[in-house]
């Protein structure tokens, strides 16, 4: 005999793209809001988003140890590490972020049996942890544009309007407002998930169905009507862009199906409205997002495709 | 006007350039030809002949085995030295008469049709007579496809042009080289359905193609070209009969239940042939290219010729290979050794320096959905896989497992790279075995 040829089942070619690519330009789309992130809040807020993204890392390294299987060379865990910090306050004690990371990869993500088997995205389930254990340093939010030594105390866009008073719209879309590290600049958020839908690692089905099912709860339940500016500053004001594009669009803990996705896009906005203006809190994006989250299972189970041609009988025939 | 296609699909890198513009090149058959008797789906043909029979070119050595079978010719004269099994493409042993050539190729005289004055019976019965099965790679016996249980209900005969595996163009240098046996292959259907229209349906990436086949039949009444989107698989018989009529079957319908038939080009050809000159199937055209090759071309080659001769007729490797494939890159079957022989169904011979599936290893599914994106089936490509996997047949079959039609777009597009579809063929396959008890 001859030499010797590989055998495979087909196909024998193999599309570019793989997991680490994914992850990367996950991670590219979430620079223009975390570098806002730190132009705006100081270079704290560097610290923090990297306290996070090493701890996340280093958790992942530490189970792949124990498990003998490496994987945090598919860049999972940086998005994570990184999406968790994006979420945190820049006044938080860098050891509660690190804590959030390890609770994120170890008890969301790695203990249910690693990457694409968490039924909660690892980063807000944290986050959710975290406000819950401690909400005071969770919502502390200092105000920005005088830089973060000499900053002072002061409370968030969404917290403001709910107080009643009124913020610049022009500041929220910028983000020159307070809030946690990556959701204040719309802007900043819009530019990265134009990345993404231009690379095609999202589509507008989740986000688009979210945020119009939002905006449209705002106006009959808001208690403001339709007024642009409320409207405008519960949309930019909040987590809404961040947790839209970012998180919901979570690959493993987002329906499969197209039209599921529709589905779970409306409950989160409604969700996300029901928390904000019936719930004591201001913000409901990343209790909303977790929660359908957990509705993922039943929502595919209703959403099933119908295949080409419909069912097939047992039999041939009709 | 919106592109005639479906809905899914991808778009792989095609390396038809390699090979396209190489014409056609008739090699002969070397010292020893190996006829496979299972070269078609149904019945294995039974043989004609013993050890130490002399056989001339064109002459039947195997009867087909029941009404869904296929008769097969020597494309070779010379000496029947064995009946034995030996391994085909697809990896299994299959009995086959070995023939040793002569090579005088001493030919049988051929009857043509008078068409003229042929019935629907003596065309179909001319057509079972010579051996034809789907050319494309499926090899379903042809008068059988042409034989629905109402002829008056085919409203479209369609041509498949389409061609999408990448890197094939054997089917691209037949209309180029040979498109009025394509027409008169097509009338000739067109003459057993007295109610239906023929179809040319070829991809857009073929523009010379269609612009031939157009002015060639200008005159034609009842046959139309049609130029369709180019996206794998667009020459998938559900996805080309979607395209082409906006008709949709399911993985339990024949195409005959909506009113359409459907054949390749290489087939078409074999049918006008057989009608028109009486030869019947002992050749086709086999593209050998890949990055491997030295010399990529076409070739019309004898069926029972080893791939390691037509190797060695293309010059043989510029570079050590990694895989060979015999067929297209997302169809074909990949093959440890070249001593393989053609039969009527190979339509490629493909020699790769690389092995993408090799240097990609399979990671956990991240759900991204992708595969639920592509799949020309509509159906979750990514759980059937579980299903499959874990060996859960209620899931599987709940999920509408069995509407796969194994094109291979969700293993292609997979970012984790995992098997997709060999999970789920494997176990179809086992679904379909259970069926036949």
């Amino acid at each position: 005999m001859s030499a010797q040829y590989h055998v495979s089942s087909n196909p024998h070619v193999r599309s570019a793209s793989s997991t680490s690519s994914i992850m990367m330009l996950v991670v590219i789309a979430l620079l223009p809001a975390a570098g806002f992130g730190i132009y705006n809040f100081g270079a704290r807020a560097a610290l923090v988003l990297l306290v996070s993204i090493a701890s996340a890392v280093l958790t992942e390294f530490l189970f792949g140890l124990y498990k003998k299987k490496m994987t945090i060379t598919d860049l999972s865990a940086v998005v994570t590490g990184l999406l968790l910090g994006m979420n945190l306050p820049v006044t938080i004690p860098l050891w509660m972020a690190a804590l959030g990371s390890v609770f994120a990869i170890l008890v969301v993500k790695c203990l249910f049996g690693g990457l694409g088997q968490n039924f909660m995205n690892p980063a807000l389930a944290a986050r959710c942890f975290l406000v819950i254990s401690f909400p005071k340093q969770m919502t502390d939010f200092i105000s920005t544009g005088k830089g973060a030594l000499d900053a002072y105390t002061g409370a968030t866009p969404l917290a403001l309007i709910k107080a009643g008073e009124s913020v610049s719209v022009f500041d929220m879309i910028i983000g020159k407002t307070t809030g946690t590290i990556g959701e204040t600049s719309m802007m900043a958020i819009v530019i990265g998930a134009c990345i993404l839908l231009l690379a095609g690692v999202i589509d507008l089905r989740i986000p688009g169905s979210y945020i119009v099912s939002f905006a449209i709860f705002a106006t009959i339940f808001g208690g403001h009507g339709f007024e642009p500016a409320f409207l405008s500053a519960q949309l930019a004001g909040g987590g809404l862009m961040l947790g839209a594009f970012f998180m919901a669009t979570d690959y493993v803990t987002r329906p499969i199906t197209v039209k599921g996705q529709y589905v779970y896009g409306i409950f989160l906005g409604v969700m996300t409205g029901i928390f904000r203006f019936f719930g004591p809190g201001a913000e409901g994006v990343s209790f909303a997002i977790v929660l359908g989250n957990l509705l993922v299972p039943l929502i595919e189970k209703v959403t099933r495709p119908v295949p080409f041609g419909g069912k097939g009988g047992k039999k041939n025939g009709k | 006007m919106a592109k005639l296609t479906f809905v899914g699909g991808i778009h792989p890198y095609d390396g038809k350039e390699l090979s396209k513009d190489k014409p056609i090149t008739e090699l002969k058959a070397g010292s020893v030809c190996v006829f496979p008797l299972s070269q078609h789906i149904g019945a294995p043909a039974k043989p004609l002949v013993q050890k130490g029979d002399t056989v001339l070119r064109g002459q039947k050595i195997a009867e087909a085995g029941s009404f869904v079978s296929a008769c097969i010719y020597s494309s070779v004269s010379g000496t029947v030295k064995a009946i034995e099994p030996r391994r085909v493409a697809s990896g299994d042993e299959v009995m086959s008469i070995i023939i040793e050539n002569d090579g005088q190729n001493t030919e049988v005289e051929y009857q043509p049709l008078d068409i003229q004055n042929a019935t629907k019976e003596d065309i179909l019965n001319c057509v079972k007579e010579a051996g034809i099965v789907g050319m494309g790679g499926a090899g379903f016996p042809t008068h059988v496809k042409l034989s629905p249980k109402d002829p008056d209900k085919i409203e479209y005969v369609i041509a498949n042009c389409a061609e999408c595996e990448p890197y094939l163009t054997s089917d691209y240098r037949r209309m180029i080289e040979e498109p009025e046996k394509l027409v008169n292959g097509l009338k000739i259907m067109l003459l057993l359905f007295d109610k239906a229209q023929g179809i040319i349906a070829v991809e857009d990436n073929k523009p010379d193609c269609i612009k031939i086949l157009k002015d060639l039949t200008r005159n034609e009444t009842r046959i139309s070209v049609r130029a369709l989107q180019t996206k794998y698989p667009q020459g998938g018989e559900r996805s080309l009969i979607f395209a082409t009529t906006g008709r949709k079957i399911n993985s339990s319908m024949l195409p005959a239940d909506v009113g359409c038939i459907v054949n390749n080009v290489d087939t078409i050809t074999a049918i006008e042939r057989a009608v028109l000159e009486g030869v019947p199937l002992m050749e086709r055209i086999v593209t050998v290219t890949g990055d491997a090759v030295k010399d990529p071309r076409n070739y019309k080659v004898p069926t029972g010729m080893s791939y390691t001769e037509i190797l060695e007729a293309a010059g043989g490797f510029k570079e050590q290979p990694e895989k060979i494939i015999c067929g297209g890159p997302m169809m074909g079957n990949a093959i440890y050794s070249t001593d393989i022989p053609v039969t009527k169904t190979s339509t490629a011979l493909l020699a790769f320096t690389k092995d993408e599936v090799a240097a990609s290893e399979p990671g956990p599914c991240i759900n991204c959905g992708r595969c639920l994106e592509v799949c020309p089936g509509r159906v979750m490509p990514s759980r059937l896989a579980d299903a499959a996997e874990h060996f859960d047949e209620e899931t599987f079959l709940e999920l509408n497992g069995m509407e796969c039609c194994e094109c291979g777009c969700c293993s292609f597009i997979c970012p984790a790279k995992r098997p997709l579809t060999q999970q789920i063929k494997s176990m179809r396959k086992i679904q379909l075995a259970k069926r036949k008890k």
